[in-house]
């Protein structure tokens, strides 16, 4: 199970944060602080697992990151997962992104956070893998951004 | 209203979108709270229009706001209302705000039930997808109680793109809802086989997930997944799917050894490395549940080893960081084969990224030796000296600690060295395992009775100095320290040279800055000090220290009676007072010493952690039991007390009360002690315990020179290199002195050998530099060897542990949607719901009812249809051609198990049968034929994994299927004839349950008439005796005969004296001390129509003839008027069938015996026995000690073992009343006993 995905940057500023257990929004702000702070001051040379997060789970949770320019991609998971397959994870994540905002920056996830949530739930659900195959993800996204532009299509085809 | 929509939207134009808020936040860096607030305030004003559109546009913002910190679920209402819009666009806004900031205790989910439903239904698979997604999220127990099954119909759904969504989200609907897993789970199994990968991949998932928690009710589904393994291309569905049996390999072993050869195929064939890593995860969790018996493991194991120093090698971190990790699962089993790869551990060590040095720590655990442990523990300390978090610090010195105190010391060689080193680690600043080193300080202190001198003197230096280590508010983990130093300077104060010096520094002003607990330990030892330093001085007339000692005490005491602790003052006034008496005595020159040494007088022992717990209940005593009479019944018990002890209720209330008089109550004591003394498995309480602490008193160790000139005096300073030194300086001096003595010894034997060993001294060459005693740690007489370690009551999987074979239940089909007029409950209630789910299903009982009784007429007509659809099928099993024989493997995936004991069996079934995956079948020479068929009734599994498998073995599986088959349908014709004739008997229609005598783990389906292994022994009108003989593996050359006297008169019997004549080959065990044909007294007295058991002890030799002792019983009847005496003549038959123990064999292991050819044969023919064959068996295992190895058809391989170690193996073959018996067994004759035994067995009945 994955417990936590946490994005945030280079200063600890939370870009996207998605928990599969309730946290209340101080505790949450509190993990994501600490989650920081134990990634930040780690190399980038050296492994991308981490344990010691004392605020969600305990022993059997291990945080699995990846680093890509300004942003850290944070995979919170117990250990029915497996270490290698969510570091793959996260990169089909992150390519899904780029596809979608072709070329993705850290911008693109300030302004647009809410189509971030929908591209990662056709890729996680409560805390399960849904799906890692980059094009169905793609395919999908884009089928419900079309259903949301026509919405919007006929909802303004109302005032003419 | 056009007009209305014209200006909402327009008004919308106006408000801020998710974009504006982000930009605004970032354009006001300086007062950004402020901006948030009115930006909140503005969307508080939104969520008040009735224009959804900016209902949307502002829950949208709030999401973003959620995830900067701020609570929103203030909005939760105005969420519900964006869901429910009919527009996806809004929708989903909806639904992404629910599923952050939504969770069980938000009050307004109950709102959302129908919405959700309406969504799950809805035509749009997006609409459907959306909700399922955000529910995933937030579902509570009544979520998903009511949802359940609209969720178990989408996951039929005909868009892949539901199904898995709704396979994934049930796993969540589980957890809430643990009563929908079976009937869900039928379904779910389905899933597994779903032609889209990644329904399919949904479904391993959740099966996963779920198996993970409780394992063993997912054991039948490993044929399915093994199916899958070997099939499935899907890496993710095969890192699943090998987790998974990762966690089942342990409690099937057959399993592990089916796994070996297709995991190390993946091992050698993958380019994935994520897979490659959890194939070999696997495969040690195989090994590890594998008995280390077999040959070819060291192989695997090697493989292992060899693959994990592959990735440790790598440039990549992540795989060294998880080659570690893998390595230190190896290390528990085979802690040899990790220990060859000992520097590269040691130089991950050195890494630069601790994720790995905590790797790497965990191993060095298992890569001490008495050589190099002082080595490793220096190269540790040099990292603690140089880290620089106090997180990897505090484990460096857990692990120090860990290392050194493993196994009771077992690689410490010097104590003075580790004291050291404990005296170190105490200069460490901020750490959090204070705890940690007192407790270790005082263990060495009180066990290696040698170490005392230097552990006071070190202790002492410590207490001298703690300023140094209270000094600072930071480094409060650390005065723990005081704490041991303390007591272990009190208890032994003897060994102090300065006493007065250390009762001084325990007691100045500073100390009262410490916690309560040490002040206490302080104030206590300082008087223990107080004795020592008058004992010192006594006989010395007025003697100046002495007073002066009392004097320090009375006049810096009074500081700890202020102590707000209790404890502190408590203590502190009573010595006080205690010493201002001795003070007054002193003044009269009264000598005391004596006196106030005795009050410390004693020593104290450790105790294991856990003695108290196992302490056992003695026989006979019920706690449960009432002490006195119980409140009378009348009184209400129900309401008070309830409410104070409503935890502990369930406890008492099954307690009964046992009315029994004093008489009879030390009757029974008397009866017990008799009976323990002559129960040759009660443990005794050896008279000698407590030698075992006296006895090596400190004399007997030699002395132990102690360097004290540089440590002692600096106390800072580090001083365990020096030991470093001098260990190898002693060390090689002592090598030297060995080969002398070698040298001599060639010198001596010249020419005859060279075999001395120049090579790395081993183990057992390293001497400890003085003898330590080690003493053990109490325990209670007669302790229980097992502890159970409580698992968690919270976790909510613990609900999940459900059997899932069994067939559906009525009243389990899930609830159907009906309208619940209760949905609107008072949000307290809803509270109380999701902290105790259980109650849940008390208050919503009746609601629950309703569903059920409209669920029911619908369930029955469902299982009807169900019923017919069965029987469709296994007609279509049934009618399958012969010819087309599909291997194990795809027959089971394609006909689901019709019932749960077949499904047993054809789990058992598929785990013995040979290893070989379908896909990995190669059809060569027939080489291995004959040995094939030799077996075949074992089914012989060859464990090689390279061994060639020919197409005859296959025909013969066909066969047996064949058979099988055919066996069930004739069964199934017979039932049913059998149900025309006697409607009104009772039948069981499981057509399985012949199979499932397999192992003898399964229950008999056709009760067997009740058998009895008692045989009598004699009887007169007065006694009754019969007898049963046991063996055990344990004593090859012991029997225990129970003895079941019985009382047929109406008179007392007592005095009840046993005595058996022994010959050359049995003797009764007596007692030490009686004469070889002194009789043993029964050791209880019996009132009349009562019976009891007594155990006698007989020693035997040879085991392979069957004897017959003879004996006699002399007892006194006692009745009112008289007493006679009487006798009783027996004769104690000893066969050899009670030489033999009920072993379990496995059938491969039973196949190479029968192969090993070491064994002679045999056999038997019984004709006329008309007996169902299962009942044939059930007596050969219960009358003569065998277990069912394997079974087929109307043939079945048993097995047994003799208390000497001989193996008997049979194979029985039945066909119209007449079984045929082969035997064989490694001692003929004892075969031929056996046999003999066996037939009649069958011709008495």
């Amino acid at each position: 199970m994955i417990k936590a995905i946490l994005i945030f940057n280079n200063h600890g500023k939370p870009r996207l944060i998605r928990f599969y257990q309730y946290f209340a929004e101080d505790m949450q702000q509190q993990i994501i602080r600490e989650t920081f702070h134990l990634v930040s001051k780690r190399d980038d040379n050296v492994c991308n697992f981490l344990e010691g997060g004392s605020l969600i789970g305990g022993s059997d949770y291990k945080l699995i990151y990846r680093h890509y320019a300004t942003l850290y991609f944070v995979f919170c998971v117990d250990s029915s997962e497996s270490e290698l397959g969510i570091l793959d994870l996260i990169q089909v994540f992150v390519e899904t992104l780029d596809k979608c905002f072709e070329n993705v920056c850290e911008l693109d996830l300030i302004f647009h956070m809410d189509k971030v949530h929908y591209i990662l739930q056709e890729v996680v659900m409560g805390g399960m893998v849904l799906e890692t195959n980059m094009n169905e993800i793609v395919a999908q996204v884009e089928l419900q951004n079309r259903m949301e532009k026509s919405e919007v299509r006929t909802f303004l085809n109302s005032f003419l | 209203m056009a007009l209305k929509i014209v200006k909402g939207s327009i008004d919308r134009m106006f408000d801020k979108n998710l974009q504006d808020l982000v930009r605004g936040i970032r354009n006001h860096k300086d007062d950004e709270a402020k901006y948030i607030s009115t930006c909140i305030d503005e969307i508080k004003q939104e969520l008040k229009q009735d224009n959804i559109a900016v209902k949307a546009n502002a829950v949208c913002k709030l999401t973003y706001l959620q995830m900067l910190g701020y609570d929103v679920s203030w909005a939760a209402f105005n969420i519900v209302e964006v869901m429910s819009s009919s527009k996806f666009t809004y929708k989903r806004i909806g639904y992404l705000a629910a599923s952050q900031c939504f969770h069980e205790g938000t009050d307004v989910i109950m709102l959302t039930t129908n919405q959700i439903r309406k969504d799950l239904s809805s035509p749009n698979q997006y609409d459907t997808g959306v909700a399922l997604t955000g529910l995933s999220c937030f579902v509570t127990p009544d979520l998903a109680r009511d949802l359940a099954n609209d969720i178990m119909t989408l996951m039929s759904h005909t868009k892949p793109y539901i199904r898995k969504k709704a396979v994934l989200i049930m796993y969540k609907v589980f957890l809430k809802y643990p009563e929908s897993l079976r009937p869900a789970f039928p379904r779910l199994k389905e899933k597994l086989e779903d032609p889209d990968p990644g329904v399919q991949s949904a479904a391993v998932n959740v099966i996963c997930e779920l198996a993970r928690r409780n394992p063993k009710n997912y054991l039948s589904l490993a044929p399915l997944f093994f199916k899958l393994m070997t099939s499935s291309t899907n890496n993710w569905v095969l890192i699943k799917i090998i987790k998974l049996f990762g966690a089942l390999t342990p409690l099937e072993p057959r399993l592990g050894k089916k796994l070996i050869e297709p995991l190390t195929n993946l091992i050698h064939s993958t380019s994935a490395m994520s897979l490659l890593y959890e194939c070999v995860n696997t495969v040690i969790a195989v090994l590890i549940s594998l008995s280390s018996g077999m040959p070819n493991h060291s192989a695997s194991i090697q493989l292992c080893v060899q693959k994990l120093r592959i990735l440790i090698e790598d440039s990549d971190q992540n795989l060294k960081y998880l080659g570690l990790l893998a390595m230190s699962k190896i290390l528990k089993t085979h802690p040899k084969s990790v220990q060859s790869h000992k520097d590269l551990i040691l130089q991950c060590l050195d890494d630069k990224d601790e994720s790995i040095r905590l790797r790497a720590l965990d191993l060095l655990y298992g890569m001490v030796s008495k050589k190099n442990l002082m080595e490793i523990v220096k190269k540790l300390m040099l990292h603690v000296d140089k880290a620089e978090g106090t997180t990897y610090r505090d484990e460096l010195l857990t692990k120090i600690i860990d290392i050194c105190s493993q196994s009771n010391f077992q690689y410490i060689t010097n104590f003075e060295w580790y004291i050291s080193i404990l005296v170190e680690l105490t200069r460490l600043e901020g750490t959090r395992h204070g705890h940690l080193i007192a407790s270790q300080m005082l263990d060495v202190a009180i066990r290696v009775k040698a170490i005392r001198g230097f552990a006071v003197a070190q202790m002492a230096t410590l207490l001298d100095n703690a300023h140094l280590l209270t000094g600072n508010t930071q480094r409060n983990g650390i005065c723990e320290v005081l704490y041991a130093a303390a007591w272990i300077c009190g208890e032994f104060s003897e060994h102090l040279e300065d006493p007065m010096q250390t009762l001084e520094a325990m007691l100045r002003p500073k100390v009262a800055t410490l916690p309560g607990h040490i002040q206490a330990v302080y104030v206590q030892n300082a008087a223990k000090l107080f004795a020592t330093v008058l004992r010192k001085h006594d006989g010395e007339t007025e003697s100046q220290a002495a007073q002066e000692t009392s004097q320090l005490l009375i006049d810096r005491l009074p500081l700890f009676v202020q102590s707000a602790n209790l404890e502190v003052q408590e203590r502190a006034s009573c010595i006080l007072q205690l010493v201002k008496y001795i003070q007054k005595l002193q003044q009269k020159n009264v000598e005391v010493a004596e006196e106030v040494t005795a009050l410390f007088a004693g020593e104290l022992n450790p105790v294991a952690p856990k003695a108290q717990k196992k302490v056992p209940i003695p026989e006979g005593l019920d706690l449960d039991a009432w002490i006195n009479e119980p409140p009378s019944e009348s009184e209400s018990e129900d309401e008070k007390p309830k409410a104070v002890f409503a935890k502990e209720e369930p406890k008492h209330s099954r307690s009964r009360h046992t009315e029994v008089d004093e008489k009879e109550l030390a009757r029974r004591r008397e009866v017990r002690k008799q009976e323990q003394a002559n129960n040759p498995f009660y443990i005794k309480a050896s008279p000698s315990s407590q030698k075992v602490y006296d006895a090596p008193g400190v004399e007997h160790i030699p002395v132990v020179q102690i360097d004290l000139s540089v440590p002692l005096k600096v106390p800072g300073m580090p001083m365990s290199d020096q030991y470093l030194k001098l260990e190898v300086e002693r060390r090689q001096k002592e090598k030297a002195e060995r080969k002398k003595k070698e040298k001599k010894k060639k010198r001596e034997k010249r020419g005859k050998e060279r075999k001395a060993d120049s090579g790395p001294e081993s183990e057992e060459d390293i001497t400890p530099a003085h003898q330590v005693d080690i003493v053990t740690e109490e325990m209670p007489e007669n302790a229980l060897p097992s502890d159970d370690d409580d698992k968690d009551p919270n976790d909510p999987h613990k609900a999940l542990d459900i059997d899932l074979d069994k067939p559906l239940a009525d009243s389990e089909k899930l609830p159907v949607r009906t309208h619940r007029p209760e949905a609107l409950k008072s949000p307290a209630e809803d509270r109380d719901s999701e902290s105790v789910p259980q109650e849940t299903k008390k208050k919503s009982g009746k609601e629950k009812k309703k569903d059920k009784e409209k669920d029911r007429k619908r369930s029955k007509e469902e299982k009807k249809k169900k019923k017919k659809h069965k029987e469709v099928e296994e007609e279509l099993l049934e009618s399958q051609p012969e010819e087309a024989v599909q291997s194990e493997e795809t027959k089971e995936a394609a006909a689901p198990p019709t019932s749960t004991s077949a499904e047993a069996s054809d789990l058992d079934f598929w785990l013995s049968s040979a290893p070989v995956p379908p896909a990995a079948q190669e059809v060569t020479a027939p080489s291995s034929a004959a040995a094939a068929v030799d077996t075949s009734s074992a089914a012989a599994p060859e464990s090689e994994p390279d061994e060639p498998k020919d197409t005859e073995p296959e025909d013969t599986k066909s066969s047996k299927h064949k058979k099988k088959k055919q066996k069930k349908e004739k069964e199934e014709k017979e039932k049913k004839k059998k149900k025309r004739h006697h409607h009104h008997h009772q039948h069981h229609s499981d057509a399985g349950g012949e199979d499932s005598v397999q192992n003898g783990t399964v229950e008999e389906e056709e009760p067997l008439p009740p058998m009895s292994n008692y045989s009598l022994l004699a009887e007169n009108s007065y006694i009754k005796m019969v007898y049963d003989i046991q063996g055990n593996h344990q004593d090859e050359s012991k029997v225990v005969v129970s003895v079941i006297f019985e009382n047929k008169s109406d008179s007392f019997l007592k005095s009840m004296e046993f005595n058996v004549l022994d010959s050359l080959n049995s003797k009764l065990q007596r007692p030490e001390g009686a004469g070889a044909h002194d009789s043993l007294t029964v050791p209880f007295q019996l009132p009349p129509g009562v019976s009891n058991e007594a155990r006698f002890v007989f020693s035997v030799q040879s085991i392979i003839m069957p004897q017959k002792l003879k004996g006699t019983l002399t007892f006194i009847v006692k009745s009112d008027e008289s007493s006679t005496h009487e006798k009783l003549d027996f004769k104690l038959h000893f066969t050899c069938t009670s030489y033999l123990i009920t072993t379990p064999c496995y059938s491969d292991a039973y196949a190479k015996l029968l192969e090993s050819g070491d064994l002679k044969g045999s056999s038997l023919r019984l004709e006329g026995i008309n007996m169902p064959f299962h009942h044939l068996l059930a007596r050969i295992c219960f009358h003569h000690h065998f277990s069912v190895v394997e079974r087929i058809d109307s043939c079945a391989s048993m097995y047994s073992r003799s208390i000497q170690g001989h193996h008997v193996c049979l194979l029985v073959k039945t066909s119209d009343q007449t079984v045929s018996i082969d035997a064989k067994c490694d001692e003929p004759s004892l075969l031929g006993n056996v046999l003999d035994e066996i037939k009649q067995t069958f011709s008495k009945c």
